[in-house]
Order: C-alpha cells, then sequence, then structure tokens
C-alpha cells in the first residue's frame, strides 16, 4: 500500500530559522568572522579544503562557520559548491622537492641533508589545557634564524641510490579521475591515492591503524614528512607555456617500509605515499600506511584478508559524503516501508501464535 | 596566437550558454525540427550554429575530431582559447565537426559499449542548407512524420540498427540547427 | 617548453607572481597607474577549479589531488594588446586587475608598471617567504651525541 502525504513546510521553514538563530549563539557573544577562522582554525579548514577535495579557505572557512562547526556537514557543502566549478583544467604535477618547508623531518635519518625541521609541531607539547589561552593571554613571537639555504632533498632519493629501495617509475600517464567518471575495480594506485587523499581523516587512520596492529602488518617508518609551500603550475593553452596559478599548502609522507622480499621482488625497502592538502599531517601519514598496504599484489605479497589490503572495502567506505549521506537518509521519513515490516511482523507473529496453540491442543 | 582566434567566445555566457543549450536540447528532442542557435562564433568555415554548439557542450575533458577543411590552425587555436578541448582522432571523439563528406564513413567514431551507450560520438554535421524536405522521420519525439534535408539515409539506417548504442548528429548552416539521434527511424523519400 | 624567449619568460614570471598575489595588495597598488586604458573583453572573468596533480613517490606517475579554486580572464587594449590572467581564488576583480597589468607591460608604460605593481608585489612576496623560512630555521634540531654505545 503506498500512501502519499504532504506537509511539514512551515515546520521545515521554522527548524531552519531556529537553525539559523542556534547558529549565531547568544548575541551579546561578538560574532566569529570567516577571516577568524580562517586565520585561527587553520588546521580545520585545511581538513575541510582536503576532504571537501577543493583548495579554497576562504570557502572553507565560511562552510565552518554556516556548519556550526561540524567538519563533515562543512566538507558536504565545499563538495556541493564545487560540482557548480566549470573544470578550467588539471596542473603539472606539484614539486613537492621544490617545497618552501615550513616543517621537514624524518624518523629513519638522523643528518638527513637540509636537517630536521620541525615547524610549528603539537609533538613535543604536552597536552596540558592551557589556561592562559581562555583569559586571552598573550602570544610569544616565534624566534627566527637564518633561513636554510640549499633545496631539500627528497631523503628516499638517498636509500635509491644504493638500489635498496623500490624505484618510483616516472610516468607522464594521464591519471584516471575519480570525479569524473564512475569507480570501477581494480581501480590501480592513482585513483587509491585520489580517494585516500579526499577520504575521511577518521577512517583512513582507523585503517591505518589497523595495518599497525597487525592486520596486513607492512613494518613502517616515516622516512620523511614534510609540510610547506608549493607553487601550482598550469599549461595555458593560448600562450604556449605554463604559468603558476597559485600555491597551495601541502603535506607529504613518504614511509619507508621493510620488505623481504616476493616471488617477484627482491629484498629491499618498499614506499607508501601520502600526499594531502594544508597541513595534514596524521591524515597524510595514515593515507602512505594505507597505500603500502593496498600495494601487496603488485610486489607480491600475500594477501592476507586483512581489511586494509582490500581495496574495494577501502575505497568504496573511505568518503565520509556518500558515508553520511546513505547512513544519515534512514532518519527521514520512511513511513510506507516500515508499515509494510510491521505487517509483516505482526503475521509472522500471528502465524507462530497460531501454530502454538494448534500444538498445545494437539 | 593571432588575435582573431581570441574572439568569438560568449560574451555573456550563463544566458547564452542557456538559451543555446535550450535550442539543442530542442532540436534533439524534436527529431527535424530547425531551431535557431547564436552566441558564438568561430573561424571560416566553422557555421555559427556549430561554433555555438562547441561552446555550449565541450569543455576542457571533451576530445573534439576535426574533420577535413575543418581541421585548421585557426579552429585548433580558437578551440583551445574558448573550450580548451583536447583535438583528437576519430576513434577517441566525443564530439567531431566537419562536412558529411568528411565525416563518412561514420562507422569508425565510438558508438558506446552496452554498459555506457553515451561514450558515444556526437557528429555535427557542416551543411550548406537545411530544410524541411528530403528523407522522412519516424519515432521517438516525432508526432506522426518529420522530414529533414539529410546528405544520405543508409548510413542513418544502419547507425539506428546499433541502438542504444551508436552516433547522434547535429547538422548546422548559418545560424540554424537540427538533430537526428540514435533513436529516429529514416526512410528515403 | 624551457626554451622561452626573454618576452615569454617576462611574462611567465609576471602572470606568476600576480596569480600568488593578495587580491587586497593588488588592490592597493593599482590605483596608483593613472589613466589605465578601457579594455574590451576576449573572455570575461570566469570562476572554475582546476585540478592539481601530484607525483605518487613524489617522483612517480601523476595522480588527481583534488581542486583548486581560479579565476581567469583575457582582454585587448584599444592598441590591440592582450592581457591574460590565471589568479588563484574566486576575485573576479582581481583576475581582472592581473590581465591589466599583464596588457600593459606589453605597452610603452612597462617601466611604471614595473615600479608601480609588480616590483612592490615581489618585494613583499620575497619579504614573507623569508620570514617564514627564519622562523623554520629557528626549529631546526641541533643533534649533541650524549653517550654512543659501543657494544
Amino acid at each position: 500500500m503506498y500512501v502519499a502525504v504532504k506537509g511539514g513546510e512551515r515546520a521545515i521553514d521554522n527548524a531552519h530559522d531556529w537553525l539559523a538563530e542556534e547558529r549565531r549563539g547568544p548575541t551579546d557573544v561578538p560574532e566569529l568572522s570567516v577571516d577568524q577562522i580562517k586565520s585561527q582554525m587553520t588546521l580545520a579548514v585545511n581538513r575541510v579544503m582536503a576532504e571537501g577535495s577543493l583548495y579554497d579557505p576562504d570557502l572553507a572557512a565560511l562552510a565552518i562557520k554556516q556548519a556550526r562547526g561540524d567538519l563533515i556537514e562543512a566538507i558536504f557543502l565545499i563538495r556541493a559548491y564545487r560540482t557548480t566549478l566549470p573544470r578550467l583544467g588539471h596542473s603539472r604535477p606539484v614539486e613537492t622537492d621544490k617545497m618552501a618547508c615550513d616543517r621537514r623531518i624524518s624518523a629513519t635519518f638522523k643528518d638527513a641533508p637540509g636537517g630536521q625541521v620541525l615547524g610549528p609541531t603539537f609533538d613535543y607539547t604536552h597536552r596540558l589545557l592551557d589556561f592562559k589561552l581562555a583569559a586571552d593571554g598573550e602570544t610569544p613571537e616565534a624566534a627566527t634564524a637564518d633561513p636554510l639555504q640549499g633545496d631539500m632533498p627528497r631523503i628516499t632519493e638517498f636509500l635509491n641510490r644504493d638500489g635498496l629501495i623500490q624505484t618510483e617509475e616516472p610516468s607522464d600517464e594521464t591519471p584516471r579521475d575519480m570525479t569524473r567518471e564512475p569507480m570501477e575495480y581494480p581501480a590501480g594506485r592513482p585513483l587509491r591515492l585520489q580517494a585516500l587523499t579526499r577520504g575521511d581523516e577518521g577512517f583512513v587512520l582507523g585503517m591505518a591503524y589497523s595495518t599497525q596492529r597487525g592486520y596486513g602488518r607492512n613494518h613502517p617508518f616515516v622516512g620523511e614528512l614534510r609540510i610547506g609551500k608549493v607553487a601550482v603550475e598550469m599549461d595555458i593553452p593560448e600562450l604556449g607555456f605554463a604559468v603558476d596559478i597559485g600555491e597551495i599548502t601541502v603535506t607529504e609522507c613518504e614511509t619507508v617500509n621493510q620488505f623481504h622480499g616476493s616471488k617477484t621482488e627482491p629484498p629491499q625497502f618498499t614506499r607508501g605515499y601520502g600526499l594531502v592538502f594544508g597541513q595534514t599531517e596524521r591524515k597524510a601519514i595514515s593515507m602512505a600506511l594505507v597505500d603500502r598496504a593496498l600495494r601487496w599484489e603488485e610486489l607480491g605479497e600475500d594477501n592476507l584478508g586483512a581489511p586494509a589490503q582490500d581495496e574495494e572495502f577501502v575505497l568504496s567506505h573511505a568518503d565520509n559524503i556518500q558515508a553520511t549521506g546513505f547512513l544519515e537518509h534512514i532518519k527521514l521519513p520512511h513511513y510506507v516501508d516500515f508499515q509494510s515490516e510491521l505487517e509483516l511482523v505482526r503475521k509472522i507473529r500471528s502465524e507462530a501464535q497460531a501454530s502454538t496453540l494448534k500444538e498445545a491442543a494437539e | 596566437m593571432p588575435q582573431d582566434t581570441l574572439t568569438g567566445g560568449f560574451t555573456e555566457a550563463p544566458q547564452q550558454s542557456a538559451r543555446a543549450f535550450r535550442s539543442l536540447m530542442n532540436a534533439l528532442a524534436r527529431p527535424g525540427t530547425i531551431e535557431e542557435i547564436t552566441g558564438g562564433t568561430g573561424p571560416a568555415p566553422l557555421s555559427a550554429a556549430a561554433a555555438t554548439t562547441l561552446l555550449t557542450l565541450c569543455d576542457g575533458e571533451m576530445p573534439i575530431h576535426l574533420a577535413g577543411g575543418h581541421d585548421t590552425d585557426a579552429i585548433r587555436q580558437w578551440i583551445a582559447f574558448h573550450i580548451g578541448a583536447p583535438i583528437c582522432a576519430r576513434n577517441q571523439a566525443m564530439f567531431a565537426v566537419g562536412t558529411w563528406q568528411a565525416l563518412t564513413p561514420i562507422t569508425d567514431f565510438p558508438i558506446g559499449t552496452p554498459e555506457y551507450p553515451d561514450r558515444s560520438t556526437t557528429l555535427i554535421v557542416e551543411m550548406d542548407t537545411l530544410s524541411n524536405t528530403g528523407a522522412t522521420l519516424t519515432g521517438p519525439g516525432i508526432l506522426t512524420t518529420a522530414q529533414l534535408s539529410l546528405p544520405e539515409t543508409a548510413a542513418f539506417q544502419q547507425n539506428r540498427l546499433l541502438f542504444p548504442m551508436g552516433v547522434d548528429c547535429y547538422f548546422t548552416a548559418g545560424t540554424r540547427i537540427a538533430a537526428l539521434p540514435r533513436s529516429t527511424k529514416v526512410e528515403a523519400h | 617548453m624551457s626554451n622561452l624567449d626573454p618576452a615569454q619568460a617576462a611574462r611567465q614570471s609576471r602572470m606568476s607572481l600576480l596569480a600568488k598575489s593578495e587580491p587586497s595588495r593588488l588592490a592597493a597598488l593599482f590605483p596608483a597607474l593613472a589613466d589605465v586604458p578601457a579594455h574590451t573583453w576576449l573572455r570575461t572573468p570566469e570562476v572554475g577549479a582546476v585540478m592539481v596533480r601530484g607525483r605518487m613517490g613524489g617522483t612517480g606517475a601523476p595522480f588527481n589531488l583534488g581542486e583548486m579554486s581560479v579565476t581567469r580572464c583575457a582582454l585587448t587594449l584599444p592598441t590591440g594588446e592582450v592581457g591574460h590572467a590565471y589568479v588563484q581564488g574566486r576575485d573576479k576583480d582581481h583576475a581582472t586587475r592581473a590581465a591589466l597589468v599583464d596588457a600593459l607591460m606589453q605597452t610603452a608604460r612597462a617601466d611604471e608598471v614595473q615600479a608601480t605593481v609588480l616590483a612592490p608585489l615581489t618585494a613583499e612576496a620575497t619579504t614573507a617567504n623569508s620570514a617564514r623560512a627564519a622562523k623554520a630555521a629557528a626549529t631546526k634540531v641541533e643533534f649533541f651525541t650524549m653517550v654512543r654505545g659501543e657494544d
């Protein structure tokens, strides 16, 4: 039986008005500006840009304000907006070895050329609440030193010189784009990396952690982690040459993984790779671990049946907008479906009751 | 890049592309109906109708094949600036522009796959004139019958047999445009 | 594409500088240019997205990292020079100013535009980059080996 209903329009309008009022909060507290969010909630802005898959700090800050700080809702707003933008083209691959690094560390090479640069990190904070911040405490000024000269070479290249690490074969193949064509499996590494870099931070972190705990273990070390600005360069057909069309902050993580060799590959170090918009270190490290776990097949490793080795499982569940859309839709009206379920349960119960009575009578 | 290839794009893109899209949609929904379409102009021999169609339907990820006399430097550069689409061979084309003579045989254009019949070429056939005379059209979007001055009938009859795969055609002359989707039956008059 | 003639190389560097500049800074410097000629649009300012790519492992095959917002436009001056702009973000006025600067740099007023707009933007970019690099340098670790194990 199908029952069409309408109504609720007034209730919805009023709910939206109340939502706007709740978003604003008490009016005796100054309103938060988009600029404040952009410049003081930068890591939230970075997450929204990474998972919204659109680098635009102003829009991400606006989305966070509109979503009352619900980052997945903010990511949803960004994803919806980006579909309205015409695609003007694609950039040349960003050259992360030319990054202006705010941070660059290696957990494997103490004396890395270019040095260990900590940058603005939480790593060595004591995780004690700082009540000075609640009391409008003054901010200490950052110390300065003479800028480091010269490039910061990629650390894995040192291992590469001795042939001890698997080589990334350079290519200029056009990568498939999950925002342009339906996902098909096997997806291949370029599509996996695209899905992981825009995937949910919590999901990718959980998957990465599962590999560390033994579900598809791959012994990772952080070969290098760097955060900083890179130029984005695009070929301009009407000019006949490429120009920088902007500058973005990215986090890059390369893991170095023990590898005892397989039927097809010699014993060597292998790599996992993470590259994410913004200062998004936890996500980039997680991405590198999951990337490495998903590479079992090309490296000739055994499939241990671990969730993080299952490409289709990881890629189908990494997107928080898909996930939340499907999850949250079950709270919307399903009166008709539920009515038929209810009928079914009643029918089964009455049949069961009837047969019990019958047995008792016999 | 010479400047004449930098002109001829939409000056009011939202309005012009919406109007042009409506003409294109009506033409395809009512096979044989001749619509006016304006807004863009490209280098000769590209007609205004073909130029506007490309501006409206194509972008940087839509490979275009330029057939015969339409494969000129000026048209290539015009497309590069205004659309950004890659110019490609026949077997990779999502759109193809040219005279009927240059486009035939149409059998080497992609016709899609059973799973993705949309991955097929849309042909833009440049004509000297366009009129409601000649071949008889029947099928979806046509109340009884329609007539259109098609360059031939056999190729379109073959194409109809491929349904749901096959190519779709626009016919352009000056600022006039008509369409023949793969679903239309064609009979010589 | 590395073999650019000097005019192309100069154009590449100024367009790159303008793309990365703060819209508010260009807006503040631009009015110092007197009598900017009227322009005709070749392409009205358009906000769009560019898919940014990375390389697997930094050096391997490309993959799609995500999009960034970009505004572009093209215009021509009454004297025929064509100005192009591709700038980061969604500010159409910023793109227009950048295209005007690009066009004016092809005229006799190049030196004036260079001194009034491009030189200050270059200086500010250099200052901002070195200020950040100086803070990064202050967080470079100096290791002191306390004990080196023998057995």
